[in-house]
Protein backbone atom coordinates (compact mmCIF):
# COMPACT_ATOMS: atom_id res chain seq x y z
CA UNK A 1 0.00 0.00 0.00
CA UNK A 2 2.56 2.93 1.25
CA UNK A 3 4.64 2.21 -2.24
CA UNK A 4 1.85 2.08 -3.95
CA UNK A 5 0.53 5.52 -2.83
CA UNK A 6 3.10 7.37 -4.79
CA UNK A 7 2.51 5.53 -8.30
CA UNK A 8 0.66 7.24 -11.21
CA UNK A 9 -2.31 5.00 -10.58
CA UNK A 10 -2.59 6.18 -7.57
CA UNK A 11 -2.61 10.01 -7.95
CA UNK A 12 -5.07 9.50 -10.85
CA UNK A 13 -7.33 7.98 -9.02
CA UNK A 14 -7.48 9.91 -5.81
CA UNK A 15 -7.80 13.03 -8.43
CA UNK A 16 -10.91 12.02 -9.80
CA UNK A 17 -12.45 10.68 -6.39
CA UNK A 18 -11.60 13.81 -4.38
CA UNK A 19 -12.93 16.09 -7.86
CA UNK A 20 -16.28 14.08 -8.12
CA UNK A 21 -16.90 14.12 -4.58
CA UNK A 22 -16.15 17.93 -4.48
CA UNK A 23 -18.27 17.99 -7.98
CA UNK A 24 -21.21 16.22 -6.14
CA UNK A 25 -21.25 18.44 -3.51
CA UNK A 26 -20.92 22.04 -5.04
CA UNK A 27 -23.27 21.26 -7.62
CA UNK A 28 -25.83 19.63 -5.21
CA UNK A 29 -25.60 22.98 -3.38
CA UNK A 30 -25.86 25.42 -5.93
CA UNK A 31 -28.93 23.43 -7.84
CA UNK A 32 -30.87 22.60 -4.68
CA UNK A 33 -30.29 26.28 -3.73
CA UNK A 34 -30.46 28.37 -7.23
CA UNK A 35 -34.30 29.46 -6.25
CA UNK A 36 -33.93 30.86 -3.09
CA UNK A 37 -30.98 32.75 -4.67
CA UNK A 38 -32.87 34.21 -7.72
CA UNK A 39 -35.90 35.39 -5.32
CA UNK A 40 -32.97 37.11 -3.07
CA UNK A 41 -31.53 38.93 -6.18
CA UNK A 42 -35.16 39.83 -7.50
CA UNK A 43 -36.08 41.28 -4.39
CA UNK A 44 -32.99 43.24 -4.02
CA UNK A 45 -33.33 44.81 -7.60
CA UNK A 46 -36.86 45.97 -6.15
CA UNK A 47 -35.24 47.38 -2.93
CA UNK A 48 -33.04 49.45 -5.21
CA UNK A 49 -36.20 50.28 -7.80
CA UNK A 50 -37.93 51.62 -5.04
CA UNK A 51 -34.44 52.86 -3.49
CA UNK A 52 -33.83 54.96 -6.66
CA UNK A 53 -37.61 56.29 -6.35
CA UNK A 54 -37.26 57.56 -2.80
CA UNK A 55 -39.42 54.70 -1.12
CA UNK A 56 -37.44 52.65 0.59
CA UNK A 57 -37.32 52.53 4.12
CA UNK A 58 -35.31 49.71 6.18
CA UNK A 59 -37.82 46.85 7.06
CA UNK A 60 -40.43 47.58 4.87
CA UNK A 61 -42.55 44.78 3.34
CA UNK A 62 -40.56 45.02 -0.26
CA UNK A 63 -43.50 43.01 -2.05
CA UNK A 64 -46.47 45.51 -0.62
CA UNK A 65 -44.49 48.10 -1.33
CA UNK A 66 -43.67 46.93 -5.40
CA UNK A 67 -47.44 46.74 -5.52
CA UNK A 68 -47.64 50.84 -6.56
CA UNK A 69 -45.24 50.23 -9.03
CA UNK A 70 -46.26 49.48 -12.47
CA UNK A 71 -44.03 47.84 -14.92
CA UNK A 72 -44.08 48.15 -18.39
CA UNK A 73 -42.13 48.01 -21.52
CA UNK A 74 -40.35 51.00 -24.21
CA UNK A 75 -39.52 50.68 -27.72
CA UNK A 76 -36.49 52.88 -27.14
CA UNK A 77 -36.58 53.93 -31.19
CA UNK A 78 -40.01 55.63 -30.98
CA UNK A 79 -40.55 55.64 -27.41
CA UNK A 80 -43.34 54.00 -27.81
CA UNK A 81 -44.91 51.61 -25.06
CA UNK A 82 -45.06 47.88 -26.60
CA UNK A 83 -46.31 44.41 -25.05
CA UNK A 84 -43.55 41.99 -24.20
CA UNK A 85 -44.45 38.89 -21.62
CA UNK A 86 -43.89 39.20 -17.78
CA UNK A 87 -40.87 37.10 -17.91
CA UNK A 88 -39.15 39.50 -20.42
CA UNK A 89 -36.02 39.62 -19.40
CA UNK A 90 -33.85 43.21 -21.08
CA UNK A 91 -30.19 41.05 -20.58
CA UNK A 92 -30.94 38.45 -22.44
CA UNK A 93 -32.69 40.35 -24.68
CA UNK A 94 -29.65 42.31 -25.52
CA UNK A 95 -27.52 39.14 -26.92
CA UNK A 96 -30.13 37.78 -29.08
CA UNK A 97 -29.81 39.56 -32.62
CA UNK A 98 -33.19 39.82 -32.97
CA UNK A 99 -34.20 41.67 -30.13
CA UNK A 100 -31.43 43.96 -29.91
CA UNK A 101 -28.71 45.92 -31.83
CA UNK A 102 -25.26 46.37 -31.86
CA UNK A 103 -24.00 49.98 -31.19
CA UNK A 104 -21.92 51.87 -33.55
CA UNK A 105 -21.41 54.95 -31.30
CA UNK A 106 -21.06 52.92 -27.47
CA UNK A 107 -19.64 55.35 -24.96
CA UNK A 108 -21.30 53.12 -22.31
CA UNK A 109 -19.28 49.98 -23.32
CA UNK A 110 -22.06 48.42 -23.80
CA UNK A 111 -21.73 46.80 -27.30
CA UNK A 112 -25.57 45.74 -27.99
CA UNK A 113 -28.49 47.25 -26.89
CA UNK A 114 -31.79 45.47 -26.46
CA UNK A 115 -34.78 46.99 -28.19
CA UNK A 116 -37.22 47.35 -26.02
CA UNK A 117 -36.35 48.31 -22.51
CA UNK A 118 -38.31 48.14 -19.26
CA UNK A 119 -39.49 51.23 -17.47
CA UNK A 120 -41.26 51.60 -13.90
CA UNK A 121 -43.78 53.88 -12.97
CA UNK A 122 -44.77 55.06 -9.74
CA UNK A 123 -48.56 56.54 -9.37
CA UNK A 124 -49.70 58.27 -6.63
CA UNK A 125 -53.02 57.47 -4.95
CA UNK A 126 -55.17 59.31 -8.09
CA UNK A 127 -53.01 57.11 -10.36
CA UNK A 128 -50.95 60.41 -11.52
CA UNK A 129 -47.56 59.51 -12.60
CA UNK A 130 -45.57 60.24 -10.03
CA UNK A 131 -42.07 58.87 -10.97
CA UNK A 132 -40.49 57.44 -13.96
CA UNK A 133 -37.74 54.92 -13.36
CA UNK A 134 -35.57 53.89 -16.20
CA UNK A 135 -32.98 50.89 -15.67
CA UNK A 136 -28.99 51.62 -17.10
CA UNK A 137 -25.59 50.13 -17.27
CA UNK A 138 -22.97 51.36 -18.62
CA UNK A 139 -18.85 50.05 -18.29
CA UNK A 140 -16.85 51.59 -15.35
CA UNK A 141 -13.57 51.16 -14.66
CA UNK A 142 -13.82 46.99 -13.97
CA UNK A 143 -16.83 45.79 -14.57
CA UNK A 144 -20.23 46.79 -15.99
CA UNK A 145 -22.81 48.99 -13.48
CA UNK A 146 -26.20 48.24 -13.54
CA UNK A 147 -28.69 50.78 -11.74
CA UNK A 148 -31.17 53.00 -12.34
CA UNK A 149 -32.06 56.08 -12.26
CA UNK A 150 -35.71 57.71 -11.37
CA UNK A 151 -37.10 61.07 -12.41
CA UNK A 152 -40.04 63.36 -11.38
CA UNK A 153 -42.86 63.46 -13.38
CA UNK A 154 -41.52 66.01 -15.32
CA UNK A 155 -39.38 63.71 -17.24
CA UNK A 156 -36.20 65.84 -16.52
CA UNK A 157 -35.57 66.54 -12.62
CA UNK A 158 -34.11 63.58 -10.90
CA UNK A 159 -35.25 62.09 -8.12
CA UNK A 160 -32.45 59.27 -7.43
CA UNK A 161 -30.22 57.22 -8.38
CA UNK A 162 -29.28 53.42 -7.46
CA UNK A 163 -26.43 50.61 -8.65
CA UNK A 164 -27.62 47.24 -7.81
CA UNK A 165 -25.00 45.66 -9.70
CA UNK A 166 -21.37 46.60 -10.03
CA UNK A 167 -18.14 45.42 -9.29
CA UNK A 168 -15.56 48.56 -8.45
CA UNK A 169 -13.03 49.06 -6.55
CA UNK A 170 -14.90 49.46 -2.81
CA UNK A 171 -14.11 52.47 -1.13
CA UNK A 172 -13.41 54.04 -4.38
CA UNK A 173 -15.59 53.61 -7.59
CA UNK A 174 -17.42 51.37 -4.94
CA UNK A 175 -18.62 54.93 -3.58
CA UNK A 176 -21.57 54.95 -6.00
CA UNK A 177 -23.56 53.45 -3.96
CA UNK A 178 -22.86 55.83 -1.06
CA UNK A 179 -25.83 57.82 -0.21
CA UNK A 180 -24.46 60.32 0.63
CA UNK A 181 -22.62 60.58 -3.13
CA UNK A 182 -26.21 59.66 -4.43
CA UNK A 183 -27.92 62.44 -2.48
CA UNK A 184 -26.21 65.09 -5.00
CA UNK A 185 -28.32 63.89 -7.83
CA UNK A 186 -31.51 64.36 -6.89
CA UNK A 187 -33.69 67.87 -8.16
CA UNK A 188 -30.68 68.26 -10.65
CA UNK A 189 -32.17 68.05 -14.55
CA UNK A 190 -31.17 66.39 -17.72
CA UNK A 191 -32.11 68.69 -20.33
CA UNK A 192 -31.52 72.18 -20.42
CA UNK A 193 -34.39 75.22 -21.31
CA UNK A 194 -33.59 74.50 -24.90
CA UNK A 195 -33.86 70.60 -24.34
CA UNK A 196 -30.38 69.90 -24.78
CA UNK A 197 -28.67 66.81 -22.82
CA UNK A 198 -26.73 68.77 -20.16
CA UNK A 199 -26.15 66.37 -17.29
CA UNK A 200 -22.90 65.92 -16.51
CA UNK A 201 -20.89 64.38 -13.63
CA UNK A 202 -17.53 66.37 -13.01
CA UNK A 203 -14.04 66.23 -11.44
CA UNK A 204 -14.39 67.79 -8.27
CA UNK A 205 -17.16 69.53 -6.52
CA UNK A 206 -19.52 71.51 -8.05
CA UNK A 207 -18.30 75.08 -7.35
CA UNK A 208 -21.07 77.58 -6.31
CA UNK A 209 -21.40 79.66 -8.94
CA UNK A 210 -21.04 77.72 -11.77
CA UNK A 211 -23.48 78.67 -13.84
CA UNK A 212 -24.72 75.25 -14.89
CA UNK A 213 -25.51 73.99 -11.58
CA UNK A 214 -28.41 72.27 -11.87
CA UNK A 215 -26.99 70.08 -14.25
CA UNK A 216 -23.80 69.34 -12.83
CA UNK A 217 -22.93 66.05 -10.27
CA UNK A 218 -20.03 66.38 -7.80
CA UNK A 219 -17.23 63.46 -9.07
CA UNK A 220 -15.79 61.13 -6.39
CA UNK A 221 -11.85 61.47 -6.07
CA UNK A 222 -9.97 58.12 -6.57
CA UNK A 223 -12.78 57.13 -8.37
CA UNK A 224 -12.19 59.30 -11.61
CA UNK A 225 -12.61 56.49 -14.51
CA UNK A 226 -15.42 54.67 -12.33
CA UNK A 227 -17.18 58.57 -12.84
CA UNK A 228 -15.86 58.93 -15.90
CA UNK A 229 -18.17 55.72 -16.76
CA UNK A 230 -21.04 56.90 -14.48
CA UNK A 231 -20.80 59.68 -16.55
CA UNK A 232 -21.26 58.46 -19.92
CA UNK A 233 -24.04 55.88 -18.87
CA UNK A 234 -26.13 58.22 -17.86
CA UNK A 235 -25.45 60.48 -21.02
CA UNK A 236 -25.42 57.42 -22.86
CA UNK A 237 -29.58 56.31 -21.62
CA UNK A 238 -30.79 60.07 -21.52
CA UNK A 239 -29.43 60.27 -24.91
CA UNK A 240 -31.00 59.82 -28.71
CA UNK A 241 -29.88 56.01 -28.48
CA UNK A 242 -31.34 55.68 -25.40
CA UNK A 243 -34.59 56.57 -23.19
CA UNK A 244 -34.60 60.41 -25.34
CA UNK A 245 -37.19 60.03 -27.63
CA UNK A 246 -39.56 57.89 -24.39
CA UNK A 247 -39.16 61.11 -22.35
CA UNK A 248 -39.57 63.40 -24.98
CA UNK A 249 -43.06 62.37 -25.39
CA UNK A 250 -43.93 62.33 -21.84
CA UNK A 251 -42.83 65.53 -22.04
CA UNK A 252 -44.93 66.57 -24.88
CA UNK A 253 -47.88 64.84 -22.85
CA UNK A 254 -47.01 67.00 -19.39
CA UNK A 255 -47.36 70.17 -21.94
CA UNK A 256 -50.56 69.24 -23.96
CA UNK A 257 -51.82 68.71 -20.19
CA UNK A 258 -50.75 72.04 -18.60
CA UNK A 259 -52.64 73.28 -21.64
CA UNK A 260 -55.94 72.38 -19.67
CA UNK A 261 -56.37 68.56 -20.57
CA UNK A 262 -56.71 66.44 -17.47
CA UNK A 263 -57.65 63.28 -19.55
CA UNK A 264 -54.15 61.77 -20.40
CA UNK A 265 -52.92 59.83 -17.60
CA UNK A 266 -55.58 57.67 -17.51
CA UNK A 267 -56.02 57.07 -21.58
CA UNK A 268 -55.41 53.11 -22.76
CA UNK A 269 -51.84 53.72 -24.25
CA UNK A 270 -50.54 56.24 -21.07
CA UNK A 271 -51.08 54.30 -18.17
CA UNK B 1 -4.70 10.62 28.13
CA UNK B 2 -6.15 11.52 25.14
CA UNK B 3 -9.30 13.67 26.38
CA UNK B 4 -6.09 15.49 27.67
CA UNK B 5 -4.53 15.98 24.33
CA UNK B 6 -7.98 16.98 22.90
CA UNK B 7 -8.48 19.40 25.57
CA UNK B 8 -5.30 21.05 24.47
CA UNK B 9 -5.34 20.72 21.24
CA UNK B 10 -8.79 22.45 21.44
CA UNK B 11 -7.81 25.28 24.20
CA UNK B 12 -3.53 25.61 22.74
CA UNK B 13 -4.71 27.92 19.72
CA UNK B 14 -6.55 30.34 21.41
CA UNK B 15 -4.07 31.91 23.75
CA UNK B 16 -0.90 30.13 23.66
CA UNK B 17 -0.89 29.54 20.10
CA UNK B 18 -3.29 32.06 18.46
CA UNK B 19 -3.05 31.49 14.57
CA UNK B 20 -3.37 35.29 14.50
CA UNK B 21 -1.57 36.55 17.17
CA UNK B 22 1.40 34.03 17.33
CA UNK B 23 2.08 32.28 13.61
CA UNK B 24 0.60 36.07 12.27
CA UNK B 25 -1.77 33.77 9.66
CA UNK B 26 -5.15 35.05 7.90
CA UNK B 27 -4.41 38.87 9.29
CA UNK B 28 -5.73 39.84 4.85
CA UNK B 29 -9.33 39.28 6.34
CA UNK B 30 -8.89 40.50 9.70
CA UNK B 31 -8.56 43.81 7.82
CA UNK B 32 -11.51 43.42 5.46
CA UNK B 33 -14.62 42.66 7.09
CA UNK B 34 -14.34 43.98 10.61
CA UNK B 35 -16.19 46.95 10.05
CA UNK B 36 -19.28 45.53 11.65
CA UNK B 37 -19.55 43.26 14.37
CA UNK B 38 -22.55 41.36 12.30
CA UNK B 39 -19.86 40.72 9.53
CA UNK B 40 -17.14 39.62 11.68
CA UNK B 41 -19.48 36.93 13.55
CA UNK B 42 -20.63 35.68 10.03
CA UNK B 43 -16.99 35.48 8.97
CA UNK B 44 -16.03 33.78 11.89
CA UNK B 45 -19.11 30.90 11.41
CA UNK B 46 -18.14 30.81 8.08
CA UNK B 47 -13.96 29.91 9.08
CA UNK B 48 -15.01 27.66 12.01
CA UNK B 49 -17.07 25.58 9.21
CA UNK B 50 -14.62 25.10 6.54
CA UNK B 51 -11.79 24.59 9.22
CA UNK B 52 -13.52 22.23 10.91
CA UNK B 53 -15.07 20.10 8.28
CA UNK B 54 -11.38 20.86 6.08
CA UNK B 55 -9.21 19.53 8.43
CA UNK B 56 -11.88 16.55 9.08
CA UNK B 57 -11.78 15.41 5.39
CA UNK B 58 -8.53 15.77 4.78
CA UNK B 59 -7.64 13.85 7.87
CA UNK B 60 -9.76 10.82 7.06
CA UNK B 61 -8.03 10.77 3.44
CA UNK B 62 -4.62 11.16 4.39
CA UNK B 63 -2.81 7.86 4.06
CA UNK B 64 -4.37 7.88 0.20
CA UNK B 65 -3.28 10.97 -0.75
CA UNK B 66 0.44 10.93 -2.95
CA UNK B 67 2.19 13.95 -1.53
CA UNK B 68 3.14 15.53 -4.50
CA UNK B 69 -0.17 16.01 -5.32
CA UNK B 70 -1.42 16.78 -1.60
CA UNK B 71 -1.56 20.36 -1.53
CA UNK B 72 -3.71 20.70 -4.82
CA UNK B 73 -5.69 18.09 -3.24
CA UNK B 74 -6.31 19.82 0.29
CA UNK B 75 -7.10 22.77 -1.77
CA UNK B 76 -9.97 21.09 -3.69
CA UNK B 77 -11.52 20.47 -0.68
CA UNK B 78 -11.58 23.49 1.22
CA UNK B 79 -12.79 25.72 -2.28
CA UNK B 80 -15.60 22.97 -2.06
CA UNK B 81 -16.09 24.00 1.56
CA UNK B 82 -16.01 27.85 0.51
CA UNK B 83 -18.41 27.57 -2.11
CA UNK B 84 -20.81 25.64 0.28
CA UNK B 85 -20.79 28.52 2.43
CA UNK B 86 -21.14 31.34 -0.37
CA UNK B 87 -23.93 29.25 -2.08
CA UNK B 88 -25.86 29.44 1.53
CA UNK B 89 -25.21 32.73 2.94
CA UNK B 90 -26.55 33.72 -0.83
CA UNK B 91 -29.43 31.43 -0.17
CA UNK B 92 -30.31 32.56 3.15
CA UNK B 93 -28.77 35.88 4.26
CA UNK B 94 -28.15 37.62 0.77
CA UNK B 95 -27.72 40.85 2.12
CA UNK B 96 -25.14 39.76 4.67
CA UNK B 97 -23.37 38.14 1.30
CA UNK B 98 -23.53 41.39 -0.67
CA UNK B 99 -21.73 42.69 2.69
CA UNK B 100 -19.22 39.93 2.64
CA UNK B 101 -18.63 39.81 -1.28
CA UNK B 102 -15.43 38.36 -1.72
CA UNK B 103 -14.29 37.57 1.08
CA UNK B 104 -16.03 34.78 1.99
CA UNK B 105 -14.81 33.08 -1.71
CA UNK B 106 -11.22 34.61 -0.18
CA UNK B 107 -11.67 32.09 2.76
CA UNK B 108 -9.77 30.04 0.51
CA UNK B 109 -6.41 31.92 1.07
CA UNK B 110 -6.30 31.95 4.45
CA UNK B 111 -3.30 30.76 5.29
CA UNK B 112 -4.59 29.43 8.57
CA UNK B 113 -7.08 26.81 6.73
CA UNK B 114 -4.27 25.37 4.50
CA UNK B 115 -2.04 25.51 7.43
CA UNK B 116 -3.54 23.58 10.07
CA UNK B 117 -4.38 21.02 7.15
CA UNK B 118 -0.66 20.57 5.76
CA UNK B 119 0.43 21.08 9.48
CA UNK B 120 -2.33 18.86 11.42
CA UNK B 121 -4.38 17.14 9.29
CA UNK B 122 -2.40 15.13 7.40
CA UNK B 123 -0.63 13.57 10.18
CA UNK B 124 -3.57 13.22 12.69
CA UNK B 125 -6.84 11.39 12.64
CA UNK B 126 -9.68 13.12 11.86
CA UNK B 127 -11.77 13.74 14.89
CA UNK B 128 -8.63 15.12 16.47
CA UNK B 129 -8.00 17.41 13.51
CA UNK B 130 -11.61 18.36 13.63
CA UNK B 131 -10.99 19.54 17.34
CA UNK B 132 -7.93 21.43 15.85
CA UNK B 133 -9.20 22.99 13.33
CA UNK B 134 -12.03 24.21 15.86
CA UNK B 135 -9.49 25.31 18.15
CA UNK B 136 -7.48 27.03 15.53
CA UNK B 137 -10.89 28.45 14.30
CA UNK B 138 -12.04 29.66 17.86
CA UNK B 139 -8.88 31.65 18.34
CA UNK B 140 -9.02 33.11 15.02
CA UNK B 141 -12.94 34.32 16.08
CA UNK B 142 -11.36 35.79 19.73
CA UNK B 143 -8.68 38.40 17.64
CA UNK B 144 -11.87 39.05 15.37
CA UNK B 145 -14.06 39.47 17.75
CA UNK B 146 -11.32 41.62 19.42
CA UNK B 147 -10.72 43.71 16.29
CA UNK B 148 -14.70 44.48 15.01
CA UNK B 149 -15.65 45.44 18.89
CA UNK B 150 -13.38 47.86 18.88
CA UNK B 151 -13.71 48.62 14.98
CA UNK B 152 -17.55 48.83 15.09
CA UNK B 153 -17.85 50.75 18.32
CA UNK B 154 -15.28 53.74 17.94
CA UNK B 155 -15.80 53.78 14.05
CA UNK B 156 -19.62 53.73 14.10
CA UNK B 157 -20.40 54.39 17.80
CA UNK B 158 -22.63 50.79 17.61
CA UNK B 159 -22.53 47.29 18.18
CA UNK B 160 -24.45 45.06 16.26
CA UNK B 161 -25.95 48.17 14.75
CA UNK B 162 -27.86 49.61 17.64
CA UNK B 163 -26.59 52.66 18.62
CA UNK B 164 -24.20 52.83 21.95
CA UNK B 165 -22.32 55.93 21.34
CA UNK B 166 -24.85 58.53 19.56
CA UNK B 167 -22.70 59.88 16.93
CA UNK B 168 -22.43 63.85 16.21
CA UNK B 169 -23.99 63.46 12.57
CA UNK B 170 -27.39 62.08 14.48
CA UNK B 171 -27.32 64.87 16.83
CA UNK B 172 -25.36 62.67 19.29
CA UNK B 173 -21.96 63.81 21.28
CA UNK B 174 -19.85 61.04 20.21
CA UNK B 175 -17.46 62.21 17.04
CA UNK B 176 -16.80 58.73 14.99
CA UNK B 177 -13.14 58.10 14.80
CA UNK B 178 -12.78 57.46 11.18
CA UNK B 179 -9.73 55.71 11.21
CA UNK B 180 -11.27 52.92 12.54
CA UNK B 181 -13.53 51.93 9.40
CA UNK B 182 -10.22 52.08 7.24
CA UNK B 183 -8.40 48.85 7.03
CA UNK B 184 -5.22 49.84 8.57
CA UNK B 185 -6.73 50.66 12.10
CA UNK B 186 -7.34 46.70 12.32
CA UNK B 187 -3.51 46.58 12.12
CA UNK B 188 -3.17 48.67 15.01
CA UNK B 189 -5.89 46.95 16.99
CA UNK B 190 -3.86 43.58 16.15
CA UNK B 191 -1.20 45.05 17.24
CA UNK B 192 -2.30 45.93 20.60
CA UNK B 193 -3.94 42.53 21.43
CA UNK B 194 -0.44 40.41 20.20
CA UNK B 195 1.41 43.69 22.62
CA UNK B 196 -1.25 42.55 25.31
CA UNK B 197 -1.45 38.84 24.75
CA UNK B 198 2.46 38.98 25.07
CA UNK B 199 2.90 40.96 28.43
CA UNK B 200 0.29 38.47 29.68
CA UNK B 201 2.60 35.23 28.54
CA UNK B 202 6.01 36.52 28.03
CA UNK B 203 6.79 33.04 26.85
CA UNK B 204 5.38 34.20 23.50
CA UNK B 205 8.42 36.96 23.51
CA UNK B 206 10.44 35.93 20.25
CA UNK B 207 13.68 36.49 20.62
CA UNK B 208 15.74 39.21 19.07
CA UNK B 209 17.24 37.89 15.36
CA UNK B 210 20.16 39.64 16.31
CA UNK B 211 21.53 41.87 19.04
CA UNK B 212 23.32 45.45 18.47
CA UNK B 213 26.91 44.92 18.97
CA UNK B 214 28.49 47.38 21.81
CA UNK B 215 30.37 50.38 20.15
CA UNK B 216 33.82 50.12 19.58
CA UNK B 217 36.34 52.96 19.12
CA UNK B 218 36.35 54.48 15.65
CA UNK B 219 39.14 53.14 13.59
CA UNK B 220 40.15 55.97 11.63
CA UNK B 221 43.64 55.83 11.80
CA UNK B 222 43.26 52.48 9.52
CA UNK B 223 40.90 53.68 7.28
CA UNK B 224 43.25 56.63 5.98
Amino acid sequence: MAADKESVANVVRVSVMVCLVCAIIVATASVSLRPLQQENRMEYRQVNILRAAGLYQPGMDVRTAFERIERRFVELESGEYVDRPEDYDQRRAARDPQESRALSEDPAGIRRQAKVAEVFLLHDDDGRLERVILPMHGYGLWSTMYGFLALESDANTIAGIGFYEHGETPGLGGEIDNPRWQRNWEGKRLFDDSSDLAIRVIKGAVPDDASEKEHMIDGISGATLTINGVNAMVRFWAGEAGFRPYLDRMRERNRADAGGNPVAHTDAGWR
Amino acid sequence: MTTAKAKSVLFEPIFNNNPIALQILGICSALAITTTLENTITMCLAVIFVLTCANFSIALIRNLVPSNIRIIVQMTIITSLVILVDQVLQAYHYALSRELSVFVGLIITNCIILGRAEAFAMSNPPVMSAIDGFGNALGYTVVLLFVGFCRELFGSGTLFGIPVMLPTTEGGWYYTNGLMLLPPSAFFLIGVFIWALRAWKPDQVEQDQFEIAPHTPARTSQAF
